[in-house]
């Protein structure tokens, strides 16, 4: 009975052939590690901000005199309202934690790396629209950061020679932010960017399944295949790495939860306490920041001085800063992917990178003093010399021998 | 008459049609909606002059008020304060107000205001649009500005710094000096912000 009925879709349908090719029959290397779960959590988190999300705009009114009073009654007088909305807000949070980790996955074991430039550049392209969505999201609560975090972020495009006056005032649909500017960010909040992102998100993993995993070792599984054509030291994703991503899933929500029932707040770092104050045009609050994770950014932009009567070269600054990331692919000439066969160069390389891109998190959150630009300065060089001197510091590596299987314990 | 049909170039012509008519389509329909997210009727109409009586405005002391959505500050200087702004012309970016747009044509002297008693700018920062924070010269230490702090405004963002003219310093991110409206007096107590008078100056 059930499997006529799965014949008279398949006859309809490709059910089944897909199933098998993204799931059953899907080989992956068997060497995964920790690393490997954040893939599958981002997804996790995905459908957790989709789902809360949908119940939020059931309550949330997109209007500068409504916004705060409704997050407020959201958060009050509706029913779970709170549990939902405490959701959302630290489920944006994890959403870059997961995806941070993710990225420096990539980059320690080369995922980049051809065949997997275009897996690369889907996932930066996903990485862009959640920053957008991200933005766009944090003023809906119409608090005191959410307006003038929105103000400093649009002015960034005031501030492009010649266009950019009309590009800010098209952006915000008045003259400063105000009720048209928050009705359009909930429009591209709640579906514009859902959209673009999910879009993004299956690209993303068709070319991830046309190209194969990479793994730990850095070694294409696909060179060595048995008899029936199947890579020997290649598992099928379901059963075996569904039933290793539930347990991460399990870890995951673990400590999600104890932030989310415990410390939803995050001491300021989630939910900034400035926030909790409505926005008030007249008033820049004493200290401003964005959320934590665009602090390395935010760190960037504020570390390069005005030239030339203009505020431009920071925001050049900022935008190359997530520009060189896309060309990593191309930028990196050594023929190895994981770190673990890679010389000394990379090896420093990433990990002063890392470093910087940590401390100017860090330096973002913090006020503006002579030591802290200088610092912010310093660190700035290096997340830039990273993607510079890469072609160069690359290929002049001296990598280690890469076996010719996977390495498995 | 010559039956030759060249296909390449036929395929090339109906190609490069398609991508000019449909191009010239999709353009055509993009220009409603990507206009339809500049200010409205409603919001540019919302720009009519305010008035506010300064009768009341000690010195020293500043007054907020709302003119086309955004903060206009009016601060009442001493005679010292006037005497004072012209001590800190090196470290400023543009002492002589050069920047022709920043402020109208009859605020472009020392203290850059039609009487020197009253500074009127518009509050929003030359960076990144924020508001910056008045610092009287006594409160200084409040915000680490130093004990040569002469008074002036201070931007939370990003730490540029104005003087009491609302000229930028130099080595701050923000690049020009804060804007003074269009404004005019009515008799000795109003001052009119969003117009200008013929004549005033």
């Amino acid at each position: 009975m059930l499997a006529n009925l799965i014949g008279w879709i398949d006859e309809r349908f490709p059910a089944t052939k897909l199933w098998k090719e993204h799931l059953s029959e899907y080989y992956v290397p068997k060497n995964f590690n920790f690393w490997y779960f954040f893939g599958s959590l981002a997804l996790l988190v995905l459908v957790l901000q989709i789902v809360t999300g949908i119940f939020l705009t059931m309550h949330y009114k997109p209007d500068t005199n409504l916004a705060f009073a409704s997050v407020e009654y959201i958060m009050r007088d509706v029913e779970w309202g709170w549990l939902i909305r405490y959701l959302h807000s630290t489920g944006a949070s994890a959403f870059f934690v997961v995806i941070y980790l993710h990225m420096f996955r990539g980059l320690m074991y080369g995922s980049y790396k051809q065949p997997r430039e275009l897996v690369w550049i889907f996932g930066m392209l996903i990485y862009l629209a959640l920053m957008a969505e991200a933005f766009m999201g944090y003023l809906l609560p119409w608090g005191q950061m959410s307006y003038w975090g929105a103000q400093v972020i649009i002015s960034l495009f005031g501030a492009i020679p010649f266009i950019g006056e009309q590009l800010s005032l098209w952006l915000r649909g008045d003259f400063v932010i105000a009720d048209a500017t928050l009705n359009r960010f909930f429009a591209f909040h709640v579906i514009a960017v859902p959209l673009v992102l999910i879009g993004l998100i299956v690209a993303h993993i068709i070319a991830l399944h046309e190209v194969g995993s990479n793994n730990p070792d850095g070694i294409e599984i696909k060179n060595y295949k048995d008899k029936r054509g199947i890579p020997i030291d290649g598992i099928p994703f379901h059963p075996y790495y569904t039933v290793k991503d539930i347990m991460g899933m399990i870890v995951f929500l673990f400590i999600f939860s104890s932030i989310l029932f415990y410390i939803p707040e995050f001491g300021g770092w989630f939910l900034e306490h400035d926030n909790f104050i409505p926005a008030d045009p007249f008033k820049t609050p004493e200290h401003i920041a964005p959320v934590w994770y665009f602090t390395p950014f935010y760190a960037i932009l504020r570390a390069i001085p005005s030239m030339a009567g203009s505020a431009f070269p920071g925001v050049i600054a900022m935008g190359l800063s997530i520009l060189f990331l896309f060309l990593i692919p191309w930028l990196d000439r050594s023929p190895i992917k994981s770190i673990r066969y890679r010389g000394i160069y990379f090896r420093i390389a990433l990990v002063s990178f890392i470093i910087s891109f940590l401390t100017l998190g860090f330096l973002g959150t913090q006020p503006v003093t002579g030591l802290y630009t200088l610092l912010a300065q310093i660190c700035s060089t290096i997340y830039f010399a990273f993607f510079i001197l890469m072609p160069f510091y690359t290929k002049i590596d001296n990598d280690k021998p890469v076996p010719k299987r996977v390495t498995f314990k | 008459m010559n039956k030759i049909v060249d296909n390449d170039k036929r395929r090339f012509l109906t190609t490069a049609a398609s991508i000019v008519v449909g191009g010239v389509g999709t353009i055509a329909t993009a220009v409603p909606f990507v206009a339809s997210m500049l200010p409205s009727a409603k919001s540019k109409a919302a720009g009519a002059p305010v008035e506010i009586d300064i009768s009341k405005l000690e010195f020293g002391q500043q007054i907020i008020i709302e003119w086309r959505k955004k903060p206009v500050w009016i601060v009442r200087r001493s005679e010292e304060t006037i005497r004072e702004l012209s001590n800190i012309d090196n470290i400023l970016l543009d002492p002589n107000s050069s920047n022709t747009n920043q402020q109208p044509e009859y605020c472009k002297n020392a203290s850059r205001s039609i009487r020197d008693e009253f500074l009127v700018l518009i509050g929003v920062c030359t960076h990144l649009g924020c508001s910056p924070t008045y610092v009287p010269k006594i409160e200084a230490g409040s915000k680490n500005l130093g004990d040569d702090w002469n008074g002036g405004f201070f931007c939370p963002c990003h730490g540029s710094k104005f003087d009491l003219a609302g000229r930028v310093h130099k080595g701050v991110p923000a690049p020009k000096n804060l804007a003074v409206p269009p404004h005019h007096f009515i008799g000795n107590n109003r001052i009119r912000i969003g117009d200008e008078l013929q004549g005033d100056v």
